[in-house]
């Protein structure tokens, strides 16, 4: 494409750009005929080097360089109308060091060699002051150095290489299919994230790579005027590792719900205009439907619903950082800790069978070296319900006995500090043939959820409360209705005990977080989780339903 | 170059609007220096430093607007930047929502937002402060994990219609968590500044540790509805949601006008004017109050002025953007940098004091949204939740999950204390009677 073309075309939506700015990825806003660009891997050796060589000459015993490009293009519309573009690009250098033992870092914007090499030194004299006050010294897992080496994800089409008329036409189609079919009002919106990263080391790696995430999304209102009430429902879309392919929607990639709650999910590519439709339609149905009674119900869950359950009680306690402490401030540490571990204690069912995974095609956590120069790998979390290893970096590997790293290191811009951050956490799908719709027929009183609701978690991963989209009870095998004001409170350790099984591979689909925060200053990790729809018996479900006068 | 002084910034904003041949023209420059030290487990664990200095520039012809940017200050660069801008505007459609910039602004006189203090942090005194937790820690024989961050920075605007603005700002927070060895305690301190020379980590340090070694063992009592004292870090929080903070989120005209509020009317039109809550809460924004100084104007260059939200449980103002208020008739008021929540002289060890039998709550965490037509939300109680009886404490208990609308919850008010800062904005200790826990946690 010529720069003029995609420059003309994008005007469409900076148009909008003097309305209030609805927060997007971060980063400034950018001339789009930059974006094309692709950076020189020989100049930004040449930088790479001039801070290994400073660092080095300042004191260091170990350092790494991230010289990272991060692109992203966030569209934003309501209604009949773009509400908003903000194409943003961040540039510049992290410089990481040990020195005197001690961990030091420091980034800067002027990506220039002497720039870099400033930017070495500031390290080195942080690392250098809090050694002062440290008493351990940072003991890294051996790394081999790779050469020189380059991964990309393996999209077919660059989104940012899509006119972003084409985008915005499809949003404002996706907000029309809503209207008509009865929203009150209708956001949507798509973001799209291209990290152009370039690692070195002095373990003697030189990295290149090229990182593509991409996420439809909308919600929608329903108002009913006379009582005030309003409901909405939001996207049954997940945030994937893939390119503009995932909005062409392919026949293969749908799969319904069970009989009789009209649900539709979606595999590896997304029909948002039909899912804007299905939203409206919902949105509407849930200002009528039966306020749940609260009791104990086996519950079935859609994996759009099921992936942030994985996600906030599997995928978080097993962060390793978090079982030692590191986040004991902020996110919280973990009920899994290594005593815990060693006692064996069942942390599910036997069904449950749970591997973390940086290469799954498609995720949203797939690369190919993590920000340390690990090359990434897929392994075992939980085996037939036992917690058999948790997610871990260079410096940690040490503390569980263990000789490396698990290639989990990530930092959101080249300004951030590289630190553990969770893989793509999945259930394995079950082993025997089943259908949702057998799955639902095996239930006496449930219900089933599918979307991504109200999540919260404690601190150390035991007690939660999840809500979802939209809620549906099974009365003896079959889909009797739409409820509303359902949440279930569960402790980790009895939920997953209680899972009696999964429905099989052609069920299986990811779901994805894509703004995942943890650390401090925080940061945020996109990450997929996988699994089929699960069934869990004689979960607690309470009805939220309030007066407020 | 990241501090650029008004005349360093403003020079540049002129150069690059003589560069315009915009109908209008607007230059927006921001920077800022910083750094942090985060430990855990009385060790450090990471530690950095960053600058960062950005122009963007937003070219309009008619209602059609283009927007570029740049990070590199040379004339050629800034003249490259203008006629981006201007040739993305000339290719735009006209925006249904447009508004014309604003002309010459009167910015109140700018308040203590910037501190010499603060700007002049090294890695040395970071790590001297993070290194005195974790010797008082190492003495009482208790682990910390704490969090020191600081920035200098500035922001510049200028237009073609006459808009001229400029501020400097800094702040530091820090924040640190203190858990026994056992395992069964936990304690929380924060604090935040514009001006470093108010700051002592040992200070916080030691509450945290007392917290924790307080809260050890605690024990299980029956969710329920219970007079709860919400210390101020459990009202507002610099990591996560927060039951004030979400309040004041929602007081967004649009949305209410819109019916998707809690302040939306039945049939149309919003609760402005109505009393909602407890007539003792009176919420109000002030940029110059000396204790959360801020920006004197908006992203967009509005001016920030004192501005009453609730009086005596009345709802008084919504804030709006231009183009709404324009459209709906109503004032044009820019959403506040902080707030200040009025409240009386005791503190918190005064309202413990008081109070029969109750729940003192040290902090709050993973608060989300379960319900926006209630403003319900959900989230548990976390490093330190004691049970009071008879005006002290008498054990520590386990935490809760709690089911709460803030809006109900300003309606249980039983007692307001002194408003201390929390992230930016004064925040008293309240006393709230039947606060609603759903349900126990195993966590400490």
């Amino acid at each position: 494409m010529k720069r003029r073309d995609f420059v003309g075309l994008t005007g469409l939506a900076t148009g909008a750009l003097f309305l209030p700015t609805v927060p997007g990825l971060g980063g400034n806003p950018v001339d789009p005929a930059r974006l094309l660009i692709a950076a020189d891997p020989a100049v930004n050796k040449r930088l790479a080097d001039a801070a290994l060589n400073a660092a080095k000459a300042a004191g260091a015993t170990y350092t790494d360089v991230r010289i990272g490009r991060y692109l992203n293009q966030s569209i934003f519309t309501r209604e009949k109308q773009v509400q908003n573009i903000a194409s943003g690009e961040s540039f510049g250098a992290g410089v990481r060091v040990i020195a005197n033992g001690t961990w030091g870092f420091a980034a800067t914007n002027t990506v220039t060699e002497a720039g870099l090499a400033k930017a070495a030194q500031l390290a080195v004299q942080i690392a250098k002051a809090n050694s002062k006050v440290q008493k351990e010294q940072v003991k890294l897992a051996p790394q081999q150095g790779y050469g020189t080496v380059s991964w990309k994800t393996p999209i077919q089409q660059n989104a940012f290489e899509v006119p972003v008329k084409q985008k915005v036409e499809l949003l404002l189609a996706a907000n029309a299919k809503a209207l008509e079919n009865g929203a009150s009002f209708v956001n949507s919106s798509l973001f799209q994230i291209n990290e152009q990263k370039y690692f070195a080391s002095t373990d003697g790696s030189y990295i290149d790579q090229d990182v593509h995430r991409i996420w439809p999304t909308l919600s929608v209102t329903a108002i009913d005027k006379a009582s005030g009430k309003f409901r909405s429902r939001d996207a049954m879309s997940a945030p994937m590792g893939l390119g503009y392919e995932y909005l062409t929607p392919k026949a293969a990639d749908k799969i319904p719900g069970p009989a009789g709650s009209d649900v539709i999910g979606y595999k590896n590519s997304y029909d948002i205009l039909e899912d804007a439709a299905a939203a409206a339609k919902h949105a509407r149905a849930k200002l009528t439907a039966k306020s749940v009674v609260p009791g104990k119900y086996d519950l079935v869950l859609d994996p759009n619903h099921l992936g942030l359950t994985i996600h906030e009680s599997v995928g978080h306690p097993t962060e390793l950082d978090r079982v030692l402490g590191y986040e004991a401030n902020y996110a919280g540490t973990s009920f899994a800790t290594q005593e815990w571990k060693a006692k064996n204690i069942p942390f599910g069912s036997k069904q449950v069978n749970i591997v973390a995974d940086k290469l799954q095609p498609g995720s949203l956590g797939a690369v190919g070296y993590d920000d340390e120069g690990v090359k990434t790998k897929q392994w075992d979390l939980i085996k037939e319900g036992k917690l058999v290893d948790y997610q871990k970096i260079r410096d940690q590997a040490h503390i569980v006995g263990q000789k490396e790293s698990d290639g989990c290191c990530y930092a959101d811009s080249w300004s951030s500090v590289q630190f553990q951050r969770m893989p793509n956490v999945s259930l394995q799908p079950g082993k025997e043939k089943m259908s949702v719709d057998e799955m639902v027929s095996k239930v006496d009183k449930g219900i089933f959820i599918a979307g991504r609701g109200s999540y919260s978690i404690d601190q150390q991963r035991y007690n939660f409360q999840f809500g979802g989209q939209v809620f549906y009870a099974i009365d003896k095998g079959k889909i009797t209705g739409m409820l509303e004001d359902v949440a279930y409170q569960a402790n980790t350790q009895e939920f997953w005990n209680s899972c009696a099984g999964s429905c099989d591979q052609s069920d299986y689909r990811l779901f994805g977080s894509f703004f995942d925060g943890k650390g401090q200053p925080s940061q945020v990790s996109a990450v997929s989780h996988g699994s089929a729809t699960t069934r869990f018996n004689g979960v607690n479900v309470i009805n939220t339903a309030r007066k407020i006068g | 170059m990241a501090i650029l002084s008004q005349d360093e910034s403003q020079a540049i904003l002129k150069k690059v609007l003589s560069f315009s041949t915009s109908d209008e023209c607007e230059a927006t420059l921001s920077g800022s220096n910083g750094g942090n030290v985060r430990s855990a487990r009385n060790a450090i664990s990471t530690s950095g430093a960053a600058d960062d200095v950005s122009l963007a520039v937003e070219a309009r012809f008619g209602k059609r607007s283009g927007v570029a940017t740049c990070n590199e200050f040379d004339d050629a660069t800034l003249r490259r930047c203008v006629q981006r801008a201007e040739e993305i505007a000339k290719l735009a459609p006209e925006s249904p929502e447009y508004m014309p910039l604003l002309g010459a602004q009167t910015y109140i006189a700018a308040p203590k937002s910037f501190a010499a203090s603060t700007a002049g942090i090294t890695p040395d005194f970071r790590a001297t402060q993070i290194g005195k937790t974790m010797k008082i820690c190492d003495e009482k024989k208790v682990t910390s994990a704490a969090f020191l961050n600081d920035e200098a920075g500035f922001v510049a605007k200028r237009n073609n219609k006459g808009l001229e603005a400029y501020q400097q700002y800094t702040n530091l927070s820090f924040s640190i968590t203190v858990r026994t060895p056992d395992g069964t305690g936990s304690g929380y301190a924060t604090g935040d500044y514009n001006d470093a020379a108010g700051f002592d980590a040992g200070t916080l340090t030691q509450v945290a540790a007392d917290k924790a070694a307080m809260s050890r063992n605690a024990k299980a009592i029956e969710p329920g509805k219970y007079t709860v004292i919400l210390e101020p870090a459990a009202l507002v929080a610099n990591t996560d949601a927060s039951l004030l903070a979400a309040l004041m989120n929602a007081l967004d005209a649009r949305n209410a006008d819109e019916g998707r509020s809690f302040l939306s009317k039945k049939g149309g039109g919003n609760r402005k004017g109505e009393k909602l809550f407890d007539e003792r809460v009176t919420i109000y924004s002030d940029p110059t109050n000396a204790e959360i100084a801020s920006l004197t104007f908006a992203g967009d260059g509005r001016p920030q002025k004192k501005m009453t939200w609730i009086e005596k449980g009345v709802v008084k103002n919504l804030y709006t953007s231009r183009f709404w208020a324009q459209k709906a008739g109503i004032p044009d008021i820019p959403r506040p940098g902080g707030w200040i929540m009025e409240g009386g002289t005791q503190s918190v060890q005064d309202m413990i004091k008081g109070t029969a039998k109750g729940i003192l709550v040290t902090r709050l965490w993973y608060i989300r949204p379960v319900d926006p037509q209630t403003l319900l939300y959900t989230g548990l109680t976390r490093d330190g939740t004691f049970y009071i009886e008879n005006g002290k404490i008498k054990h520590p208990v386990k935490n809760f999950r709690f089911n709460e609308s803030p809006i109900i919850m300003l309606n249980n008010l039983e007692a307001i204390g002194k408003p201390v800062r929390v992230n930016g904005n004064l925040v008293p200790p309240l006393k709230i009677r039947d606060f609603t826990f759903t349900s126990l946690s195993d966590a400490v």
